[in-house]
């Protein structure tokens, strides 16, 4: 057996309150692609900190190469070639490509020789990028590949990628994976941290499984089942939703040729949008992001209004109505931005139950709150979706993005609504809330509420839509049946027109 | 070396702590201050802080405190309402003349009409006029998307030449020798705003800084309005996303601290001013800016920075008539008050580490 490229020997952080990384070790090969799985708030994001020098371990140690690893900072770990892709791109929208890859540079070389190099080394992997293209046109998949293409100049010999695909189309997907495959037979590893098991399955050699800071298994995800391994990561069975079918009942929400212009530069604006959502009805509708679901997801809520026939709601038209009228009237909606969107940050998670809540939940009377009703309907919440809180009084912002994200849901579910609109409802939760979220949208619809998920993640769409449809560019596909629909069809149906050929190998 | 660590929360002992720290830094470096002037700047400090309060003068110099405070307190209570949204209206000096000259409009188109509605009328007035003022500002920002500080600030210097029209021209005393200014409305008494009690300070302006006082804080905490000024300052897509329309809220807010600098326009030259006068306006307006921001925008907060911030120009009188400290020497001591709490402010979102900069 050849040595490691990178053994990991004991590794433990601890913060206040939490130890994030508990006597970790593994290796990973020369030529491996590693992946790290594990819950929300399993330590995979601090072990990968770790690893590219952004955080310090209290103890235990690094071997690269059989030397000792201890990089101080990211340009330490990126001089001994380790490389990292973030989930979220640190791009600027309004410079080129090759300018945004000069800026990450210690010393870029002159423009045009940087775009040679772009160019040469798009090329070699199959990642189609113009370097001169503005990255604010860009989609979210080439935005990716401008991320790894400022890694792969580095030539490094560990790639880290967090959630790679979570803004990807299927055949994006396919394009990465080439690329990924390529990147190893030439002797790169890569650590790969997912969600997404079916997709480790088919491009991992070997998995470690975190679980509350420990690791708890190792395992060939190839021999491995998916839903083995979402076990070995949530420690229990894991409960699939499930719901009675039932027939869909009278129309709730109607969109009749909705066209708005979208409030951001960078936006997309919506193109003659028209759907019907019936009672007792989940429709999902997927889309890489950028597509238009912001926008969708505010002319729904109010923020963006419409002349007043092209949305409504129960045969009232409401196109034109604000979003406390809307709310009012029952229909509610859940935007993907967590913090600044749909929860102020700095606010207590009772003045953030009153976000919402306000007009649902008599928190507001004659224009005054009522506080002690909003701490109720927040405590409420915090029971009913075990959101990890010391209290109602804490920030926003001091909770985990999963645990917000369960109570911005919850909030919404828990008003009643008569339509509900959510926009990524599981982003970033595991596994387990994951499964409630769902299952509580699920409730809903059985309880005769119309609902709408706006989700990029298709295995969620497929497992609780019984419609579906795609954005792209501000348009609706067709919306067809879920039941039988291929993962071809629905690449066609999310348009994916961008850059379709997969890399020749 | 020094490093600035992000806290996971803000720290509430800090944010009630900055404020006296601010103060005690002021103390310091305007003492260094006046030690470079040659003074001594215990002495300095005493005379600033202490003696107004428990001097020899004293019973002159308490009453000065409301006299000053409670204009500075209004027109901070009404700015603070949009600074919490991050509406800066910047011009309240602007809108405080537009009060003073509507509301002694009215009293000297009456003039001598004795009748008890005149006073009530002349605060209406006074109140509309700076509201009026302030809506220049609001409605150019939410039709043309003009900077409400930019506008704001330059009303001010539109209402200064206003003002001295007013006392040269339309406004001038008819029996005043050719004196500019208007008739003193302290020989008018249906028009007088007089002291409540006699020889306090107290007089109707003063009473109207503690009702908004209690308004703003009753605003802010309990009821709806206040909580979505509070959502806009602190998050503003979320406030859009609650149902706020953005472009309403900058004129309430505009509209309330417009309202409240002209209530204390019209209680000034009504009251201590007396009369309408090329040089009425002394800086009330901006120094209410400071007021707000030592009082962190906090209704009680804002009432005591008020009251700190009379001591000072009280003291700071005191102290150029005594020690012979320029004018200049006081103003730079209020200035530095503010940049010292913008400066400890950063405390409260931040801790200082001292030592080796690790990655922790």
């Amino acid at each position: 057996m050849t040595e490691p490229l990178l053994s990991i020997r004991g590794l433990t952080k601890a913060y206040p309150g939490v130890v994030a990384n508990d006597d970790v070790s593994f290796d990973i090969q020369p030529g491996e692609v590693h992946a790290l799985l594990g819950e929300n708030g399993a330590g995979k994001s601090t072990l990968v900190k770790m690893i590219y020098g952004l955080v310090k371990p209290d103890s235990g140690e690094m071997l690269l190469r059989g030397k000792a690893f201890a990089p101080s900072e990211p340009k330490a770990a990126r001089a001994s070639g380790v490389a990292m892709v973030f989930q979220h791109f640190s791009l600027f929208d309004a410079l080129s490509v090759a300018e945004n890859i000069a800026l990450g540079m210690a010393d870029p070389p002159a423009m045009r020789d940087l775009a040679e190099r772009i160019r040469a080394v798009s090329d070699q992997y199959g990642l189609p990028l113009d370097p001169w293209r503005i990255v604010g046109d860009l989609s979210a998949g080439e935005r990716q590949r401008v991320e790894i293409i400022r890694c792969l100049l580095q030539d490094p010999k560990l790639l880290i990628m967090d959630e790679p695909t979570s803004v990807l189309t299927p055949q994006e997907v396919q394009i990465l994976f080439e690329t990924l495959r390529k990147l190893k037979s030439e002797g790169t590893s890569i650590l790969y941290i997912s969600h997404k098991l079916e997709e480790i399955r088919a491009l991992c050699d070997e998995a470690t499984i975190l679980r509350l800071g420990k690791k708890v298994a190792t395992c060939t995800p190839r021999d491995t089942t998916a839903r083995e391994m979402a076990e070995l990561m949530v420690g229990a069975e894991l409960h699939v939703p499930s719901r009675e079918q039932k027939e869909p009942g009278a129309v709730r929400l109607a969109l009749k040729d909705l066209a708005v212009k979208s409030p951001s530069e960078f936006g997309t604006s919506l193109k003659g949008i028209t759907l019907e959502v019936r009672a007792g009805e989940v429709l999902g509708l997927a889309g890489v992001a950028g597509n238009g679901q912001d926008e969708l997801l505010g002319a729904l809520s109010g923020e963006i209004r419409s002349a007043n026939d092209m949305v409504s709601l129960d045969g009232k038209a409401i196109g034109a109505t604000g979003p406390r009228e809307r709310r009012r009237m029952g229909l509610l909606t859940a935007p993907e931005e967590r913090l600044g969107h749909a929860a102020a940050p700095d606010m207590s998670l009772t003045e953030n139950a009153a976000l919402t809540g306000a007009e649902r939940k008599g928190i507001v009377s004659g224009g005054f709150l009522n506080w002690g009703r909003a701490r109720g309907f927040a405590k409420e919440i915090i029971d009913r979706f075990d959101v990890r809180t010391p209290g109602t009084e804490n920030t926003a912002r001091s909770l985990s993005g999963g645990n917000l994200q369960k109570f911005v849901i919850g909030r919404e579910v828990m008003q009643a609504p008569e339509v509900v609109v959510v926009n990524q409802p599981t982003w970033g939760v595991d596994a387990s809330a994951a499964a409630v979220i769902r299952q509580a949208l699920l409730d809903l619809a059985t309880g005769g509420a119309a609902v709408i998920v706006i989700s990029q993640d298709l295995d969620e769409l497929m497992e609780i839509s019984d419609r579906f449809g795609a954005l792209n560019e501000g348009r609706l596909s067709e919306v067809r049946p879920a039941q039988g629909l291929t993962v071809d069809e629905i690449g066609m149906m999310m348009g994916g027109s961008h850059d379709m050929e997969v890399a020749d190998v | 070396m020094i490093r600035l660590e992000k806290r996971r929360e803000p720290s509430q002992v800090f944010a009630y702590l900055t404020p006296v720290l601010a103060v005690l830094v002021t103390m310091i470096a305007g003492g260094l201050m006046f030690a470079a002037l040659g003074k001594d700047p215990f002495v300095a400090i005493k005379t600033i802080f202490y003696d107004p309060l428990f001097g020899q003068y004293a019973s002159f110099d308490r009453p000065q405190l409301l006299v000053k405070g409670g204009p500075l307190v209004l027109i901070a209570i009404g700015l603070s309402l949009g600074f919490r949204a991050g509406i800066w209206n910047i011009g309240a000096e602007g809108q405080y003349i537009l009060g003073a000259i509507f509301g002694a409009g009215v009293a000297l188109a009456f003039y001598p009409l004795d009748a008890w509605f005149i006073f009530p009328l002349m605060i209406l007035a006074g109140a509309f006029g700076g509201f009026l003022w302030a809506m220049i500002p609001g409605i150019l920002k939410v039709k043309f998307g003009t900077n409400e500080i930019l506008v704001s600030l330059m009303l001010v210097y539109v209402a200064e030449q206003l003002l001295a029209s007013m006392s040269l021209g339309l406004m001038k005393n008819p029996e005043g020798f050719g004196f500019p200014g208007s008739r003193n409305l302290q020989q008018y008494p249906s028009a007088h705003n007089a002291e409540i009690i006699a020889n306090s300070g107290m007089h109707w302006g003063v009473a109207a800084a503690l009702i908004a006082v209690i308004f703003a804080y009753v605003l802010l905490a309990r009821h709806q309005l206040g909580y979505h000024i509070r959502l806009t300052g602190e998050a503003p897509r979320a406030a859009k996303f609650a149902g706020v329309s953005p472009g309403r809220l900058i004129l309430v807010c505009l509209g309330f601290s417009g309202a409240f600098a002209g209530l204390a326009g019209m209680f000034e030259v009504s009251g201590p001013a007396g009369q309408v006068t090329i040089d009425f306006n002394t800086g009330y307006g901006f120094t209410a800016i400071i007021v707000a921001f030592l009082g962190r925008l906090h209704p009680v907060g804002i009432l005591l920075a008020g009251l700190l911030m009379a001591l000072t120009y009280i003291g700071g009188e005191v102290a150029q008539s005594s020690l012979g400290l320029p004018s200049a020497a006081i103003q730079m001591f209020q200035g530095m008050l503010l940049f010292f709490l913008l400066a400890m402010d950063v405390l409260t979102g931040y801790r200082i580490r001292f030592g080796q900069g690790e990655t922790a």
